[in-house]
């Protein structure tokens, strides 16, 4: 293979990576927002959450010299599967923790409160030095199966496995809201009165819906993690970690499995590649200033899909199940 | 600790007066408006565009009295309030006007108003930089108080002129016509509306009215710390939580919920490193929702 192709290639299968780890987030959203109208401005919490949790769970505690430097509560040194399981149990907890506080409040408050959880945990991270070396972050997170290929060809093996998750995350997603459950949340989105009407504890689907869509988006955590191998808190600052991930669900198609791939994939392309396009463009000099054009990018392409095309690309399907 | 509730009023005068157009919007639009903050962040810039241009007018860049900062500042108030009031009035224009007319649900006006925030921050980023800037250079006088306080000359202007601010509102609203308008408009929108009021222009006067307190605390925060791109999206979950804890829709609420945050913060930094203050705001804020959401000063929901 000569070294352009293999690097196009390579480049490809980075960014096919980063944009599957978001459809995981998206989707994680979708459960949240799409079928039970919670409104979760706090993703970047649980993101959080998941990659530090496996992160802590897979790596082992600094010895010798890299001990003054590298501070950690704990190290494990357990495989890659657990790490990932113990970020979605990690993301899980705290979400149920949270919904149980805040679930009986109306959406606009369900969103400020987690924007509070969101900034409380980065800063939480960012000051506990003792608990993951504070704003350094932890370096050197192991990834799986690094050893078997050459360490450029290395993005294809992890692209494969965070397929084989998004798939696993999407059967499991699309099964659940096929389901009598999965018709329970959409019953509560649409009329929460008419839903506990029927007899169903709302409060109790709210918070199923929580920890469940929590729990994928600590998978996402943790697949971010051991992917870029370190994380430090700044990763999960708001634009980075939450409203990107409304505007990829927004575009796509809220409500929408397959939509929220979509959006995933081309918000991502958008923010990934217009930094190339960006930089070509500018002025001299006006470099470090010229990603923030991303910035408004992000921001007015979410305002204008609310206004000129709120169902998304693909947009709801009506019917989830024959019954 | 009563040094530590000093400085807690100065910032608490600063959140209630930055919570006050927030809640004023809340009250009558039901939007949380997510853009409140770079709002704040856009207005201090644009005084500190034209201060900066005003200062280069010799006598305008030496300080006023024993401030910090020089006319050049106080003058440039008048253009950020303006801009600030244009920007505000043309945002609900384009974006959110267009949303209630479609009868979109107000939550679409709540995500789509975390777009505005990061455009408006974008543009901010793109045209001053990420840099930290200061409307006045050199050194800023600090007064020794009886108790052992210090207190910055400029921290007396900054409670003195917000309070003045957020007094004048309250008068605004409960004395003149449109004032009253306004609140029959917050209190019951469909009454309001076979009453005669045009609420479209009314809701537009409520941006305007926003716009330019957002800009007066924006300019305050920017003399009291410094200028920096996140300074508004950091100082938005204390207004959250203020308006949150002063009842939806109220001025005297944001006033009495600013202070109460501002102290909470600043008497938290005894027991917490500084950098936990807004997570100190949001401990409250959760509190308050879990055991008193419709605020200490909200109003019966009518019925």
């Amino acid at each position: 293979m000569s070294t352009a192709f293999g690097g196009i290639l390579s480049f490809i299968a980075s960014f096919a990576i980063m944009a599957s780890i978001y459809a995981i987030f998206s989707m994680g959203l979708n459960v949240h927002w799409g079928y039970t109208g919670l409104l979760n401005y706090g993703i970047a919490g649980f993101f959080a959450l998941g990659a530090y949790a496996s992160a802590l769970v897979t790596s082992r505690l600094p010895t010798g010299e890299l001990a003054h430097y590298v501070k950690q509560a704990f190290g494990l040194g357990l495989p890659f599967l657990v790490g990932i399981a113990a970020g979605a149990v990690a993301a899980g907890i705290i979400a149920a923790i949270v919904g149980l506080l805040t679930l009986r409040l109306s959406e606009g408050y369900l969103a400020i409160s987690t924007i509070g959880i969101a900034e409380s945990i980065r800063i939480f991270f960012n000051n506990e030095s003792w608990l993951a070396n504070g704003p350094q972050g932890l370096i050197g997170i192991k990834q799986p199966l690094r050893g078997i290929v050459q360490p450029a060809s290395y993005p294809f093996i992890y692209l494969v496995i965070v397929l084989i998750f998004l798939l696993i995350i999407y059967v499991a997603v699309e099964r659940g809201i096929r389901s009598p459950w999965g018709r329970v949340l959409r019953a509560i989105r649409e009329d929460e009165i008419m839903a506990s009407a029927d007899g169903k504890n709302v409060f109790f689907f709210k918070l199923q819906s929580l920890v469940f869509g929590a729990m994928i988006m600590g998978v996402g955590g943790a697949l971010y993690a051991h992917y870029s191998a370190a994380i430090q808190p700044g990763v999960f600052e708001p634009l980075f970690g939450t409203f990107i991930i409304w505007t990829m669900l927004t575009l796509g198609g809220t409500g929408n499995n397959k939509g929220a791939i979509i959006g995933a994939f081309i918000v991502w392309a958008l923010w990934s590649w217009s930094t190339f396009l960006i930089m070509k463009i500018v002025p001299a000099g006006f470099e470090t200033r010229a990603p923030y054009i991303r910035y408004v990018l992000i921001g007015v392409l979410l305002v204008l899909i609310l206004l000129k095309k709120p169902k998304g690309i693909v947009g709801e399907e009506r019917t989830v199940s024959r019954y | 600790m009563i040094e530590l509730t000093v400085y807690g009023i100065v910032l608490g005068s600063i959140i209630a007066l930055g919570s006050v157009g927030l809640t004023l919007i809340w009250g009558i639009t039901d939007l949380f408006n997510c853009a409140h903050g770079d709002q704040i962040t856009f207005g201090a810039y644009i005084a500190l565009l034209f201060s900066t241009m005003f200062s280069r007018i010799g006598a305008l860049g030496s300080p006023v009295g024993p401030f910090s900062f020089g006319w050049g500042v106080l003058i440039a108030f008048v253009p950020s309030i303006v801009i600030s009031a244009i920007v505000a009035i043309a945002i609900d224009r384009w974006v959110y006007r267009p949303m209630r007319k479609s009868g979109a649900h107000f939550i679409a006006a709540f995500i789509a108003s975390i777009g505005v925030a990061w455009a408006l921050r974008g543009v901010i980023y793109i045209i001053w930089g990420a840099d930290f800037h200061f409307y006045a250079e050199g050194l800023r006088p600090a007064l020794q108080l009886p108790l052992g306080i210090r207190m910055r000359v400029d921290e007396f202007f900054i409670v003195g002129l917000a309070w003045a601010s957020v007094a004048a509102v309250y008068i605004f609203l409960n004395v003149t016509k449109m004032g009253k308008a306004l609140r029959a408009l917050a209190d019951n929108p469909g009454l309001a509306r076979i009453a005669g009021i045009n609420t479209e222009r009314m809701i537009a006067w409520a941006w305007g009215i926003a716009g330019a307190l957002i800009a007066i605390a924006g300019v305050l925060y920017g003399i009291e710390t410094q200028l920096r791109p996140e300074m508004g999206w950091i100082f938005l979950l204390p207004l959250f939580a203020a308006i949150i804890l002063g009842g939806k829709g109220s001025i005297t609420g944001a006033l009495a919920g600013g202070l109460v945050l501002g102290v909470a913060q600043q008497v938290s930094t005894l027991w917490l490193t500084p950098t936990y203050k807004p997570a100190v705001a949001f401990m409250i804020m959760i509190l308050v929702l879990v055991f008193r959401p419709r605020g200490i000063f909200g109003r019966r929901q009518a019925t």
